[in-house]
C-alpha cells in the first residue's frame, strides 16, 4: 500500500518537476482557471453584496404594515386612522414616546449621479419620531438630526456617496420647497443608507398628501409576536392590511435584481464551466502526450498503472487549485467592497451596495476549480494508462 | 532486387551538359554557438561529375552534413561560391533559391522526414505542387516514382504503417519526382538494418548509373560507402585525399 | 492533392485537441453572444430613441403626475409638432414575475408619435372603436402565447378600478416594429377608459411624448418647454428621449458595465487558451515546416499554409460559436422580463468575425514567423 502511494507521490513529482518545460501551456491552464473562477466569483459577488444589503436593512422583530393587496410602499396608502388602530396591536415594544410603530411616507425625488451627471430616482422617506426608535441601527455620522416641524433632512451616507448635493450644509430645491441637508447617517449597510429622511409632517403638506402614510413599521417585543400581531391586524374589520416581517419584505424586494444577477450568473457560469473544461482537456491531453514516452518508460520500468493515472489528475487538480486559488484571490482584491449603485425596481428608487466576496464564496470558486481540474485530468489520464507500452515507447 | 530501365520521364543524361555538375570552391562556413564562432568548413573545393556517386565519410562533427547542405542550398557559405548545374547558388535570393532546389534537387533523411499526415502518394506528390503541372500530370509522376522504388502497392498507406525500410523508399520517390539532377542524401540507411539498407544503397546506385542522376550521399558507415564510385573523407572540415571505393 | 488538399490535411493530425480547441473557441463567441445581448439590454432604448420626440416628466421626481391640461399648452408652443400622454399603470398579470410594461395612452396620437409601431389598419380601428381595447407588442404576446381577442384580467397595483376587483382588457391588437430592436414589449391600452374607471388622480398622467419640427433644435425646444412651466404647481423637466433612456440606463448602469467588463475577461480568457493551443500545435510542427522548405516551398508559402489552417480553425469554431449565440439572443430575455433589450445587435457580428480573424492570425503568425526565422536545417533537425 506503501509502496503504492509513494509511486503516486513520485509520479506527481515528476509531473510536476517537468513543469518548467510546458510553462507556456501550462501558464494559459493556470490564467484560464483563474479566469473563469474570477468571473464566477465577481458575478455572484453581485447578487451576494445586493442580498446583504437588503437582509441588514431588515429585522425579524420589526413587522411592515402596508395596505392590503400592495406590491411595496409606493402603491401602499394608510390612513391616519388606519395607523392609530395598527399603534394599539398587540405585541408592540414600546418606550418612553409610546409604542414603537413608526408610519413612514415614501417618495422619490431625481438628483444627478455624481457618476455620470444624469438624473437617477432617489428614495425620501417622511418619518415620526418612533422611527428613529424602530429603525435602531440608523446612527447619525456627521451633523445632526433633522428638526420636526422644518424642512431639513438628513442624508444615508450611501447616498450622499452616489448623489451631487448632498453634503452637510448643502440646500435641495424641490419645486417650491427648500430644504437643508443638516446631518448625515449611517444603518449597517442596509437600504435606509440610500435614502433621505425628514419629517413626514413637512413632507405630506409638500406632496400634498393630506394626512396619510405609505407604510407602517412596528418594533415587536420580541420576534415570536409577529404572529399574534399579524393575526390580529388581519381579523380587525376595520382595517385592509398586509403584515410581513422586515427581513421577509426586504427579501422580496431585491427580485428582479437577483432575477437578473442569478441567471446571467447560471449562463455564464455554465458557459465558462465548458470552455474550462475544453481548455483543461486540452492542456492536459497535450501534456500527456508529451510525455507518453517517459510515462511509457516508467511504466515499462514497472509502474503500476494507476500511480500513473492518479499522477495525471493530481497535476490536472494541482494546477486548477492553482489558478483557482490565483482567481479567488484576485477576485477578492477586486471586488470585496466594490461600491455600486442600481435600479430597485420595487422601490423604483436608486439603491447603493457593495459587491461582497466572502467565505462561502471563495470556497464555491475554489471547489469548482477542483471539480473542473478532475475532469481535465480524468480523461487524458485514463489515455495515459491505457496505452500500450510498446506504442508509447515509439512515438 | 530489380530496377526497371524505361520509364520515359526519368531519362539518362544527354551530351551537351558539361561533365561538371556542381563545383565548390573556397567554401567556408562559420557556426555561432553560444559566444563562441565554430568553423565548421575551412576553405574547401570540391567538384562533382554529372552522374557520379558519391560518398563523403567523416566523424560527427567533421561537417559533411553541412557541406550536404550548402550543396542543396538549404544553407549559405560564409564565404566561397557553391555553383550547381551552371547556377551560383549562394547568389540566389531565398524565394529563389527555394524555387531552384524544388526543381533540381532531390533529398533524401536519415529519419525520412515524410509528413504523418499525409499518404506515401501525397508525400511523393508533395514537391510536385511547386511544379505548373496539372492533376493529371501529377499522378503520372507519382506513379512512375512509386514503381521505381517497388512500392505502388502501398500507396496509400500512412507513414506509421508502413516499416521503416519503405518509408526511406517514399522519401526516395518524392526526391526524384520532379526529376532533379542532383540527389543529396543524408545518412540514408543510419535508421535501417543491413538488408534493408542494401535495397536504399541499390536504388541510390541505380540512379546514378542507370539515370544519370548525381548522386551525394553522407555516411558514416564504411560498408554504405562502399556502394559509391568514389569516396571522399571529410576531417575538421577539409577535404582528405580520396580513397578508391 | 492540391495546396488547399494540403492545408485540409493538417486536420487531420491530434484529432481530439482539435475538437477539444475548436469546442473552446465556439464556448468563446458563444459567450461573445451573451455579451453583446447584455450589453445591448443594458444600453435598454437608448439606441432607438427618436430623434425628435423629447419626454416631459415632472420637474421633482418621476413618478409626481403632471395635469393633462399640458398637452394643449404645449402644443401651441414654437417648434413643438405634437404632443401626447402616457402613464405608468404597473399592474399585475397573473403573477408579479411577469413583469411588463402597461400604459394608458391616446391612441391616434401615440401611433403617429411612434410610427416605428406598426399596427394593421383593422387593428387600429378595433382600438379605437373598443372601450377596453389593448395594443400589445409582438414580443409581448409572443411570450404569453396572446392572441387577437384574448381578455387580459390585469391586477391593479396603484389604480384601483371603480368596478370589479380588475381591470379587463380586450386585445385587439398587435404591433410589430420596424426595426429589429424596435421596442416591441410594451402593453397599451386607452387613457379614456383608464381615465373614467380610476378612483383617483382625475385629469392627471404620467408623462408627455413631444414631436419637435426641427431635432437639430431639441435642446432649446426643451428649455422653452420648462421655461413655460416654471413657478406653476408642476413644474416639468424636458430632455430628449435619447437622454432620458440613457438616464434610467445609468440608473441600471453600473451593473451593466460591469458584467459586460466580466464577460469581456472571461471571452479573452477562453480564447488565450485556444490560442495557445492552437500556437503550440503550429510549434511542434517546426520540422514539418523544415521539410516543406527543405522541398522548396517559401517563407510566404509556408506561413500562408500555416496562416490558413489556423484562420479555418477559428472561423469554423467562431462562426458556429457566434451562430449559437445569435441563437440564444433570439431565444428572448432569459430573465422573464427584466430586460426586455436583450437581443444580439446585428452589427456586432462585424466585430464577432473581427475578433474571428484575429484569433486565426494571431494564434497562427506568431509562432509560424518564430518557425520561420530558423534555419532550415536547424529546423529538420528537431525532433
Amino acid at each position: 500500500m506503501f509502496r503504492w502511494f509513494s509511486q503516486v507521490a513520485a509520479l506527481t513529482l515528476f509531473n510536476l518537476k517537468t513543469l518548467p518545460q510546458r510553462l507556456g501551456s501550462v501558464a494559459a491552464a493556470v490564467v484560464g482557471m483563474a479566469g473563469v473562477v474570477a468571473v464566477l466569483v465577481g458575478v455572484l459577488s453581485i447578487q451576494q453584496g445586493f442580498r446583504r444589503t437588503m437582509a441588514v436593512s431588515g429585522a425579524p422583530d420589526v413587522a411592515l404594515v402596508l395596505r392590503g393587496g400592495s406590491d411595496g410602499e409606493m402603491t401602499s396608502i394608510l390612513g391616519r386612522d388606519d395607523v392609530r388602530l395598527i399603534a394599539e396591536g398587540p405585541g408592540l415594544a414600546r418606550d418612553s414616546t409610546g409604542a414603537l410603530a413608526s408610519p413612514e411616507l415614501f417618495v422619490i425625488i431625481n438628483l444627478p449621479k455624481k457618476s455620470t451627471g444624469t438624473d437617477a430616482n432617489v428614495p425620501m422617506r417622511g418619518v415620526t419620531p418612533a422611527a428613529f426608535g424602530v429603525h435602531d441601527q440608523v446612527k447619525l455620522v456627521e451633523g445632526r438630526r433633522f428638526e420636526w416641524g422644518r424642512n431639513e433632512v438628513i442624508v444615508g451616507r450611501a447616498a450622499q456617496g452616489q448623489f451631487r448635493g448632498l453634503d452637510v450644509g448643502s440646500q435641495l430645491h424641490l419645486g417650491q420647497n427648500v430644504w437643508t441637508v443638516v446631518g448625515a447617517f449611517t444603518a449597517d449597510g442596509g437600504l435606509p443608507e440610500s435614502e433621505i429622511w425628514t419629517d413626514a409632517a413637512v413632507l405630506q403638506p409638500a406632496y400634498r398628501r393630506g394626512n396619510s402614510f405609505q407604510s407602517l413599521k412596528a418594533k415587536l417585543v420580541s420576534a415570536g409576536s409577529f404572529q399574534r400581531f399579524k393575526d390580529a391586524l388581519t381579523a380587525d374589520p376595520r382595517l385592509n392590511v398586509k403584515v410581513q416581517r422586515e427581513t421577509e419584505f426586504y427579501a422580496g424586494q431585491s427580485r428582479a435584481l437577483t432575477a437578473i444577477v442569478t441567471i446571467l450568473g447560471l449562463i455564464i457560469g455554465i458557459l465558462m464551466g465548458l470552455g474550462a473544461v475544453f481548455g483543461a482537456l486540452n492542456t492536459m491531453y497535450t501534456a500527456v502526450a508529451a510525455r507518453s514516452r517517459e510515462i511509457a518508460t516508467l511504466r515499462a520500468l514497472g509502474f503500476r498503472s494507476s500511480p500513473v493515472l492518479l499522477s495525471v489528475i493530481a497535476e490536472s487538480i494541482a494546477l486548477a487549485a492553482l489558478g483557482g486559488a490565483v482567481g479567488a484571490l484576485g477576485a477578492w482584491l477586486a471586488f470585496d467592497g466594490y461600491q455600486a449603485a442600481t435600479m430597485n425596481w420595487q422601490s423604483f428608487s436608486q439603491v447603493a451596495f457593495a459587491f461582497r466576496v466572502g467565505p462561502a464564496l471563495l470556497l464555491l470558486g475554489l471547489f469548482y476549480a477542483l471539480a473542473l481540474g478532475l475532469v481535465g485530468g480524468l480523461f487524458p489520464a485514463i489515455r495515459a494508462a491505457r496505452l500500450p507500452v510498446a506504442t508509447a515507447l515509439r512515438e | 532486387m530489380t530496377v526497371s530501365m524505361s520509364h520515359p520521364s526519368l531519362v539518362p543524361v544527354t551530351a551537351g551538359h558539361s561533365a561538371t555538375l556542381a563545383r565548390v570552391r573556397g567554401v567556408a562556413k562559420d557556426f555561432r554557438r553560444g559566444a563562441e564562432v565554430v568553423h565548421v568548413l575551412r576553405g574547401l573545393d570540391l567538384e562533382v561529375p554529372r552522374g557520379e556517386f558519391l560518398a563523403l565519410m567523416g566523424p560527427s562533427g567533421s561537417g559533411k552534413s553541412t557541406l550536404l547542405n550548402l550543396l542543396g542550398g538549404l544553407d549559405r557559405p560564409s564565404a566561397g561560391s557553391v555553383e550547381v548545374g551552371g547556377e551560383q547558388i549562394d547568389r540566389l535570393s531565398e524565394r529563389a533559391l527555394a524555387r531552384w532546389r524544388a526543381r533540381h534537387v532531390g533529398l533524401v533523411f536519415q529519419f525520412y522526414n515524410l509528413l504523418p499526415v499525409l499518404s506515401a502518394a501525397k508525400n511523393v506528390e508533395l514537391p510536385l505542387l511547386l511544379t505548373p503541372l496539372s492533376r493529371a500530370q501529377r499522378k503520372r509522376q507519382v506513379a512512375t516514382a512509386l514503381a521505381l522504388v517497388e512500392l505502388e502497392h502501398r500507396a496509400g498507406h500512412l507513414p506509421r504503417q508502413l516499416s521503416g525500410g519503405e518509408q526511406q523508399r517514399v522519401g526516395i520517390a518524392r526526391a526524384i519526382v520532379t526529376d532533379p539532377t542532383l540527389i543529396l542524401a543524408d545518412e540514408p540507411t543510419g535508421d535501417l538494418d543491413r538488408k534493408t539498407g542494401d535495397g536504399i544503397l541499390d536504388l541510390l546506385s541505380a540512379l546514378s548509373r542507370d539515370h544519370g542522376k548525381t548522386v551525394v550521399m553522407v555516411t558514416h558507415d564504411p560498408h554504405a560507402a562502399g556502394r559509391a564510385g568514389r569516396v571522399l573523407h571529410m576531417v575538421d572540415g577539409q577535404l582528405s585525399t580520396e580513397m578508391a571505393a | 492533392m492540391t495546396r488547399l488538399g494540403l492545408l485540409a490535411a493538417g486536420f487531420k493530425r491530434h484529432r481530439l485537441r482539435l475538437l477539444l480547441t475548436g469546442l473552446s473557441i465556439v464556448v468563446a463567441f458563444l459567450l461573445f453572444g451573451v455579451l453583446v445581448a447584455v450589453r445591448q439590454a443594458f444600453a435598454a432604448g437608448v439606441s432607438v430613441a427618436g430623434r425628435d420626440r423629447l419626454v416631459v416628466r415632472h420637474r421633482i421626481s418621476i413618478i409626481q403626475l403632471l395635469p393633462e391640461s399640458y398637452e394643449a399648452e404645449m402644443e401651441k408652443l414654437p417648434g413643438v409638432v405634437d404632443a401626447t400622454p402616457a402613464s405608468w399603470f404597473g399592474g399585475i398579470y397573473q403573477d408579479p414575475k411577469n413583469f411588463f410594461g402597461q400604459f394608458p395612452v391616446k391612441p391616434e396620437e401615440y401611433l403617429r408619435m411612434y410610427p416605428e409601431f406598426r399596427l394593421p389598419p383593422e387593428q387600429k380601428a378595433a382600438w379605437l372603436a373598443t372601450r377596453t381595447g389593448a395594443v400589445a407588442g409582438r414580443k409581448l404576446a409572443d411570450r404569453f402565447h396572446w392572441k387577437v381577442g384574448t381578455r387580459i384580467p390585469i391586477q391593479p397595483t396603484i389604480w384601483i378600478p371603480k368596478k370589479d376587483s380588475s381591470w379587463q382588457f380586450d386585445l385587439v391588437g398587435i404591433y410589430d416594429g420596424a426595426q429589429k430592436e424596435t421596442d416591441t414589449s410594451r402593453f397599451l391600452f386607452r387613457q379614456d377608459y383608464f381615465e373614467e374607471n380610476r378612483r383617483f388622480a382625475s385629469g392627471m398622467i404620467g408623462w408627455y411624448y413631444i414631436r419637435v419640427a426641427d431635432p437639430k433644435r431639441a435642446a432649446a425646444v426643451a428649455q422653452s418647454i420648462d421655461d413655460h412651466f416654471t413657478n406653476s404647481s408642476a413644474e416639468t423637466k424636458t430632455e430628449t428621449e435619447g437622454a432620458f433612456a440613457q438616464g434610467f440606463a445609468n440608473q441600471m448602469g453600473n451593473i451593466g458595465a460591469i458584467v459586460t467588463a466580466i464577460l469581456s475577461a472571461v471571452f479573452f480568457t477562453i480564447l488565450l487558451v485556444a490560442g495557445n493551443t492552437m500556437a503550440q500545435t503550429v510549434r511542434e510542427r517546426t520540422q514539418e515546416l523544415g521539410v516543406l522548405k527543405a522541398l522548396g516551398f517559401s517563407n510566404a508559402e509556408v506561413l500562408a499554409m500555416v496562416l490558413g489552417e489556423s484562420c479555418l480553425l477559428a472561423g469554423t469554431a467562431g462562426l458556429i460559436g457566434l451562430g449559437l449565440g445569435f441563437a440564444l439572443a433570439a431565444g428572448g430575455d432569459p430573465t422573464g422580463g427584466y430586460l426586455p433589450n436583450f437581443m444580439f445587435p446585428a452589427k456586432d457580428l462585424l466585430l464577432g468575425a473581427a475578433l474571428i480573424l484575429l484569433l486565426g492570425v494571431a494564434a497562427g503568425a506568431l509562432p509560424a514567423l518564430q518557425a520561420m526565422r530558423l534555419r532550415t536545417v536547424d529546423a529538420l533537425r528537431r525532433e
